[in-house]
């Protein structure tokens, strides 16, 4: 809106605000109000519970919310990601049912796409969706879903049709995970953790009305979810701070984010810890041996070079201009710094390295950097799929010739799933 | 701090870059590369009568721009990118940085003017046989001799040093140890008893001699027995210009090699479109973009006076001396044999990467340099 200005939007925001926000009310009432008053989304088409305001002036509303406490609509978990997906792919009865209820925490999601059988490969899935009657009936198996086991809704990517190409025989549906052909299984992982779960679907139902876009249509809105999630990571991570402030409000938001959080406990250590580096170094006496010295410096240096990259990214995009290709290499340095700093970390603990739990360094946070970060350089896109995108997408290098989307899904080699 | 380029730094970037490509392609490179001296007056008088290259750092009071080490780095990145054979940093980083850093008002205003219009190119001689890059190596000696002083000794690895018309000299008292006794001198290039040998220099484009000083007469710069401060103060502000030339150059290597991998074919297709090609490049671009990052923050860093400087910079320079090499290495390599052709340029950069890594001590050195600023 062009007669939208910064002081404008500023005053706007902060008189309702002022007027409205009150830490006694409960979390979903006072979502309620937010979603209907626009300043929840402001980004949002003006139909769907926002105002169509520009991304440059999205941070105005960001601040004036930060200045008085206020706390903002549901942000955390895929929910985000199914209301983005949702927005730009769904039917107005779609809008209707599940906006709000996300944008309040009512509903909570989850993403069905990786299967055992497909990781990197996503359009590669095998579960699939037959129409029965009036009814889709889904059965196959997926991994990797966070938050399965208390999730209403799932969003669902499967197969409908196998005789059309890879990429052309899927659909996208969002499915009632409350059913009993639904089966959740937690996933232990290499660390000791479950964060996320294996999903069993057997002659699980979906209505008509819920498959998303056309039939043939999934992978498009796929790559909506995905591109979102990629864009979200680093407004989880702030969001996940909570505020320490008394109210209910407050209270109620701060249990939603333990739950939400609960999954992630870890992921500090499954970035390497490089935080801890010089203070265990100093307590180990590495930082007196001059190889260790080396090797630790040389992790500072590439930690220190990736930071400053990210800013000059993020000044770019705050500044309206063309990113240059620094916005692509975060994922990619961030498993390299996560590898260094844990081999220095178990490097630095001596024997202690072949301890865990409270009788290793630090009550176990040593130990569990070690188990955590080979998660970096595959969770989210394997490093190799990372060069590939920077590669191809960035350095515009050629494909490699493609030998499964030029014929039926059928007849593509595909692994034999148990 | 900033982090990124405003739109006047964006131009000027491209002015200069459209400057070198035009004046400075490899084939004058090569041209230059071969002579004893290594540059040519008609090209440097050019690049200072139409751009005022080598005003960019020195302030308006001598006759400069007065524009901040975020400019001056980006004449180097460009000059690093197009491998520019000039007397540039030896006259505009070494030997003005020491002026700036150490002289008196008085020095200021008789040296600097003539280094702003390009009319003097000058270089600072710190370095010995012994290889040290510390202040602390240094064994030249200066004696008082009546108003002015007698420097013995020698020097090497001289940037420029063969050519320069002034030399700015770290020397230190008779009997003095360590940091302390140090002052710089000036001394003209064609001094009485000075003798100057320009050393055989695996990197052609970038010319070192070494100097023999008997009883050459030397004017003492800024204040006696002080050098030591001034002296690593410069050196930070060089490894911080040296890292900023350095991206320039790792990074035509980077685009280079990319161009041909999308050229070249084998087995029927491009060998870009291998998948050992592309995680190649996605890795040079990665290093490339992150040791940009740390030259431009160093330089930042500079510009506004952060306390930190020195450990910046030598992470910069750290960070640039592992990236330029190692990119080197893999540019040869996606060259195939036509890399390691005489011929083929990517030669040229792979020499300057090396000579670049070890000037002013290589990633080993800095990091250590680094570890003593953050961690004692």
């Amino acid at each position: 809106m062009s007669e939208n200005t910064e002081a404008s939007v500023r005053a706007e925001v902060r008189a309702w605000l002022e007027a409205n926000w009150n830490p006694e009310l409960g979390l979903v009432e006072w979502r309620n109000k937010l979603v209907d008053s626009g300043w929840g989304v402001p980004h949002w088409p003006k139909a769907w519970y926002g105002r169509e305001l520009s991304a440059g002036l999205i941070p105005v509303v960001d601040e004036e919310f930060q200045r008085i406490g206020a706390i903002g609509v549901a942000k955390a978990g895929i929910r985000t990601l199914a209301a983005a997906t949702i927005l730009a792919h769904g039917t107005d009865l779609q809008k209707e049912k599940f906006l709000r209820r996300s944008l309040t925490g009512e509903d909570t999601w989850c993403q069905l796409f990786s299967e055992p059988g497909s990781g990197s490969d996503v359009a590669g899935a095998v579960t699939r969706a037959e129409l029965r009657g009036n009814q889709w009936v889904v059965n196959g198996q997926k991994v990797w879903t966070t938050s399965a086991h208390h999730a209403h809704w799932g969003l669902l990517l499967a197969r409908t049709d196998w005789d059309k190409a890879k990429h052309k025989g899927l659909s996208y549906f969002i499915i009632d995970m409350h059913q009993p052909g639904v089966t959740v299984q937690p996933l232990r992982q290499m660390n000791g953790h479950a964060s996320f779960n294996q999903v069993f679907l057997t002659d699980a139902l979906v209505q008509p009305e819920f498959l998303v876009a056309d039939v043939g249509d999934g992978w498009a809105v796929t790559t909506t979810t995905l591109m979102h999630e990629r864009r979200g990571a680093d407004s989880l991570r702030s969001w996940a701070m909570g505020s320490d402030r008394p109210g209910r409000a407050y209270d109620e938001e701060r249990a939603e984010i333990a739950t939400t959080m609960e999954p992630y406990k870890w992921y500090p250590q499954r970035a390497g810890r490089v935080d801890l580096i010089l203070p265990r170094a100093r307590e180990t006496g590495a930082i007196d041996d001059p190889v260790m010295r080396q090797e630790i410096a040389k992790l500072l240096v590439m930690s220190k070079s990736a930071e400053w990259t990210a800013r000059r990214a993020r000044t770019a995009q705050e500044q309206g201009r063309p990113q240059g290709p620094e916005g692509s290499l975060g994922k990619l340095v961030s498993s390299y710094i996560a590898r260094a700093a844990a081999r220095l970390h178990t490097q630095m603990s001596g024997a202690n390295a072949m301890l865990t739990g409270e009788d290793s360094p630090m009550g176990g946070v040593i130990a569990e950097i070690f188990v955590s970060v080979p998660a970096t350089s595959i969770a989210g896109g394997t490093d190799e799929i990372q060069r590939n995108i920077i590669a191809e997408r960035v350095l515009k290098m050629p494909r490699e010739p493609s030998v499964d989307t030029i014929k039926p899904f059928r007849d593509v080699p595909r692994n034999v799933v148990a | 701090m900033k982090f990124s380029f405003s739109g006047e730094q964006e131009e000027f970037r491209s002015n200069l870059r459209r400057f070198l490509t035009d004046r400075a392609p490899t084939k004058e490179v090569r041209r230059l590369m071969e002579t004893d001296v290594g540059w040519e007056g008609a090209g440097w008088r050019a690049l200072n009568a139409e751009l005022g290259l080598t005003a960019v750092r020195i302030p308006e009071a001598y006759g400069g721009h007065g524009f901040g080490f975020g400019e001056h780095c980006i004449v180097l990145e460009e000059m690093g990118r197009s491998l520019l054979c000039a007397p540039y940093f030896a006259t505009t980083v070494l030997a003005a940085g020491a002026i700036l850093n150490a002289g008196t008002e008085g020095q200021k205003q008789a040296l600097l003017p003539g280094i702003a219009s390009g009319d003097t190119i000058a270089t600072l001689a710190s370095t010995e046989a012994s290889g040290s890059w510390e202040a602390a190596a240094t064994t030249l000696t200066a004696t008082p001799s009546g108003a002015s002083y007698r420097l013995n000794g020698h020097k090497s690895f001289v940037l420029d040093g063969h050519t320069a018309d002034l030399i700015v000299v770290l020397a230190r008292a008779p009997g003095t140890t360590g940091e302390a006794g140090l002052s710089f001198f000036t001394v003209a290039g064609h001094a009485a008893g000075l003798s100057r040998r320009a050393l055989k220099v695996m990197d052609p484009t970038r010319k070192l001699a070494r100097l023999e000083f008997q009883d050459v007469e030397a004017s003492l710069l800024g204040e006696a027995d002080a050098a030591a401060a001034p002296f690593n103060r410069t050196m930070t502000e060089a490894a911080v210009c040296l890292a900023n030339e350095m991206v320039g150059g790792a990074e035509r290597l980077r685009e280079d090699a990319l161009a041909y991998a999308m050229m070249r074919m084998q087995f029927g297709r491009p060998i870009a479109s291998f998948q050992s090609m592309k995680h190649k490049q996605a890795d040079m671009l990665l290093e490339v973009e992150l040791a940009k990052s740390a030259a431009y923050y160093a330089a930042a860093a500079l510009d506004d006076g952060d306390a930190d400087v020195a450990a910046t910079a030598s992470l910069a320079k750290a960070c640039a001396s592992d990236t330029y090499m190692q990119t080197a290495i893999h540019a040869i390599q996606i060259h195939g044999g036509i890399g390691f052709t005489w011929d083929n340029d990517t030669h040229l950069w792979f020499k300057r990467a090396k000579s670049s890594e070890v000037l002013f001590g290589d990633a080993s050195h800095h990091r250590e340099l680094m570890m003593r600023n953050w961690a004692a």
